[in-house]
């Protein structure tokens, strides 16, 4: 069980990541959270400090309050309180079941952070079944010092994947437009930070007010909406370099950017004449296509994750409904049909649901929900004076949106924050940002 | 809107005549009448056009129909560019913050086009009248109430370079 033998060995390139697999028993699978039907109850796991000598032992206590707190935050887990723990891992040595069994522990993380030669960290992680006294999972990675935030989420998505069977989202950054100012002049700034809210940081000033960010395939770019030409325009910034420029060369507003599964297109809105019509615009030759022609306002559009399809809304009824139309435009289907307007679709990465924004119904509230792709099957997870834009991590398990409040007559009031909802509707946190905060998107997983 | 501007213009008026030393030409009988804004703000300026035809019309809730208030306000817009044949304009599309942002950039300028065609229609040319929309961006009024969200539903007729 101590041995650390090699099945399996990969690398990141640009993040300059090793990853190996330590040797894992065939496990029955007795552990496991069935995220499908809503938590009854979340896995009770202990997480003491990863094993460190001198300065590794501080990183080794900081990976651990990573992990700890990507895990209570997916309200899957119950992290134990260390106070509790009976064993003390910081000694080595395996781990002695009987006393984790004692602290209610049902799932168990260890690990040993070294000093390679090479001045490069590892950390190695495992992971064990208290109860049935196996290992789980088990890696290391090797990787400079300053990625160990992300070598922790790389950790807590492995647990969460054993534990639930999905893919994890926790090794993920979320860009949104940071807010600051009075209404009637407010301040609008491209932000990014990591999934956890660390490591914020603005992308542009201020002097020009941007809209509804959204992350390319690769997470390097983002495309999003600048007034920094007086004309509201789709601009593209990358990540690497901080350059941001206009994307294509047409007159006119262009608004509601978000990029193809594959990374080649950007589908938009365009206005003319007072209409606004779908296109997509081909990265790759800056070619122009018309996906949708009428009086109607059709915005907001959104590729399935296979790529072979569009949902967007439009007006074109009567009322702001949701329609579905092949990638290359044509005829389209509502597939929205309760009491209300429907905006701002998504597609689930998984493919399975669409997420949109709701307004009217009782009260003319917002709600945030999810339908099939054929319109079946809706439901309401969250509703309130304003909720609106959500966006799928990228196990599609959970969503993120922003809710602002009412503002009186001084002005007072009228704030938006970033918050995310587990897709059974449970679990409604906020993201911490360092103010005002609207139009989140979340990346694709990093690696 | 324009009784409010009217209201502002008689406070001045009221301000002028109250003041010790009242400056040269405040006592001045107005001249010009109706279509004028009667030598109180420089000719062809932002202020002339509000206080002499109204910069404004509402809309209401997810609508860009123009009413027949509206229609009036842009005849009087209308006489006013053709009186200033050198003035260009931008007509601003605005929103209520109910709606969800990308429509209501939308809907901005669905509102900020029909403006456009009216005053186009009623023989303005149409390369002096550029169009853009805010959306729920920049609301004209605080407030979530009706009050202050048939106020933010508008399309603002703004002088350029003024």
């Amino acid at each position: 069980m101590t041995g650390s033998h090699v099945a399996a060995r990969a690398v990141w390139g640009a993040f300059g990541l090793v990853l190996s697999m330590l040797c894992v028993p065939e496990a029955r699978a007795e552990l496991h959270i069935d995220i499908t039907h809503g938590i009854s109850q979340p896995l009770p796991i202990a997480i003491p400090p990863l094993i460190g000598e001198g300065e590794n032992g501080q990183l080794g206590r900081d990976i651990a309050g990573v992990v700890t707190n990507d895990l209570q935050s997916s309200g899957l887990f119950r992290p134990i309180d260390p106070k509790a723990f009976i064993q003390d891992v910081s000694t080595g040595g395996p781990p002695q079941f009987g006393a984790w069994r004692q602290v209610n522990a049902q799932a168990l993380v260890t690990g040993v952070v070294q000093t390679q030669p090479d001045g490069k960290s590892r950390v190695e992680f495992r992971l064990w079944d208290v109860f049935a006294e196996q290992q789980l999972a088990g890696f290391a990675y090797t990787t400079t010092r300053q990625n160990w935030r992300r070598i922790a989420h790389i950790i807590a998505d492995e647990i969460y994947k054993r534990i639930t069977g999905e893919d994890g989202y926790f090794d993920t950054r979320i860009v949104y437009i940071s807010e600051s100012g009075p209404a009637q002049n407010r301040v609008k700034r491209l932000a990014i930070m990591d999934q956890d809210s660390a490591n914020n940081q603005f992308l542009t000033d201020g002097r020009a007010l941007v809209l509804t960010p959204r992350f390319s395939p690769s997470a390097q770019e983002i495309t999003y909406l600048s007034y920094a030409a007086g004309v509201p325009r789709v601009y593209m910034f990358n990540i690497d370099t901080g350059q941001q420029a206009a994307l294509g060369d047409f007159p006119g507003m262009s608004f509601a950017p978000r990029f193809s599964p594959d990374g080649n297109r950007v589908v938009l809105s365009r206005s003319e004449g007072g209409a606004s019509n779908i296109y997509s615009l081909d990265l790759r030759n800056r070619s122009l296509s018309r996906l949708s022609d009428g009086t109607a306002i059709d915005t907001s559009p959104c590729y399935s994750p296979d790529g072979s399809k569009i949902v967007f809304n439009s007006d074109r009824g009567g009322s702001q409904q949701l329609y579905v139309m092949g990638a290359g435009g044509g005829g389209a289907q509502r597939i929205s049909f309760g009491s209300g307007k429907y905006a701002t679709p998504v597609w689930s990465p998984r493919g399975d649901l669409i997420a949109f924004t709701k307004i009217g119904g009782d009260g003319g509230q917002f709600s945030i929900g999810v339908m099939r792709p054929d319109g079946s099957g809706e439901r309401i997870l969250t509703s309130d004076f304003l909720v609106e834009g959500p966006t799928w991590a990228p196990n599609g398990r959970v969503l993120a949106y922003f809710r602002g409040s009412p503002t009186d007559k001084s002005g007072h009031g009228g704030g938006a924050r970033l918050f995310s909802i587990d897709l059974t509707g449970n679990n409604q946190r906020e993201l911490a940002t360092p103010g005002d905060a609207s139009d989140p998107a979340w990346s694709p997983l990093l690696r | 809107m324009i009784i409010r501007m009217a209201g502002v213009a008689a406070a001045m008026l009221v301000l002028a005549a109250c003041s010790s030393a009242p400056p040269p030409g405040a006592g001045a009988p107005i001249s010009g009448g109706i279509g004028s804004s009667g030598g109180r703000f420089a000719p062809g300026s932002q202020q002339d056009l509000a206080a002499t035809a109204g910069d404004r019309v509402f809309f209401a809730y997810d609508q860009s129909d123009i009413s027949s208030e509206g229609q009036q306000i842009l005849q009087r817009q209308s006489e006013w560019l053709k009186r200033y044949p050198q003035v260009s304009v931008t007509i601003e599309g605005h929103c209520d913050e109910r709606g969800t942002r990308e429509y209501n950039l939308a809907l901005g300028e669905r509102r900020a086009t029909a403006v456009k065609n009216v005053l186009v229609a009623l023989g303005i040319p149409s390369a002096r009248i550029q169009t853009i929309s805010y959306g729920k961006e920049r609301p004209i009024v605080v407030g979530s109430d009706e009050a202050g969200y048939a106020q933010n539903r508008v399309g603002i007729t703004t002088v350029n370079g003024g």
